[in-house]
């Protein structure tokens, strides 16, 4: 139901997440995130292009790392969320936690 | 118009709910938006019922019910044998604390109430009744 890419560009690891995220596959983004970010990366981006979905067992595990990124002094950037996935940070104000951009590249001028 | 679907208690047949009632409300004109937020709410509904309530025996089951009542919204009637989660007197953890202690979960059912207008729970026909309705443009 979900599958998650890992690429490592110019200093900057990116996870690719396809598919859709629930309370069955949230356990894959989980792991992804928690090797990401225990393997010491400072820039991370979180493609969400080809995310068809989430609930909040997958938006749970972004704010689960929200206070490990910060005391790492790492930045996480979510970008390609579509207008309905949007809508769900939006109704829980996920907006205002965290960072997001509409594109990969977008977010990579800022990680700069 | 009524609509039913049987749902064995295991967390892969979250996706079956999602699709059940995308294809129906799909039948009528809704914005999309709200079609994704109502498959969304329904989706934490039942994961919480799955996961908490069965343990996710899959040998237990529940009935998902929707009612659409064209220019009124739609209701959603979770029927199970079992008891229900009182989602009326739960009081849920702010973000801010969800962040700070690093729990992965408590935010489904804040989405539950901000996206549903109404939600009661009741007894019928000697079964438990979660009845969660959305005022919404129907055609």
């Amino acid at each position: 139901m979900v599958d998650i890419q890992k690429i490592n560009q110019n200093g900057i690891t990116i996870v690719v997440v396809i598919g859709e995220v629930d309370a069955s596959s949230s356990i894959d983004l989980d792991s992804a995130m928690n090797e990401t970010i225990a393997s010491g990366a400072l820039k991370i981006i979180v493609d969400c292009e080809n995310l068809d979905y989430i609930s909040s067992a997958g938006l749970g595990v972004f704010m689960s790392y929200i206070e490990e990124i910060k005391a790492n002094n790492a930045k996480m950037i979510i970008t390609g969320l579509n207008e309905k996935v949007f809508n769900v940070f939006k109704i829980l104000g996920l907006d205002q936690l965290l960072e997001t951009a509409d594109t990969r590249d977008q977010a990579i001028e800022l990680l700069k | 118009m009524k609509y039913s679907q049987e749902i064995a208690c295991s967390k892969d047949n979250l996706r079956l709910v999602r699709d059940f009632i995308k294809e129906t409300l799909n039948q009528y004109v809704i914005a999309e938006k709200e079609v994704h937020s109502m498959v969304l709410a329904m989706d934490e509904m039942c994961a919480n019922l799955i996961i908490h309530t069965h343990h996710c025996n899959i040998d237990d089951s529940f009935e998902i019910q929707i009612i659409v009542t064209e220019n009124e919204g739609v209701t959603f009637k979770i029927i199970d044998e079992h008891e229900m989660f009182d989602l009326l007197n739960y009081e849920a953890p702010s973000l801010d604390e969800l962040v700070k202690t690093q729990r992965k979960g408590g935010i489904g059912l804040i989405l539950v109430k901000k996206i549903m207008d109404n939600i009661t729970i009741r007894t019928e026909n000697g079964k438990n009744c979660c009845c969660l309705f959305k005022k919404v443009k129907v055609q």
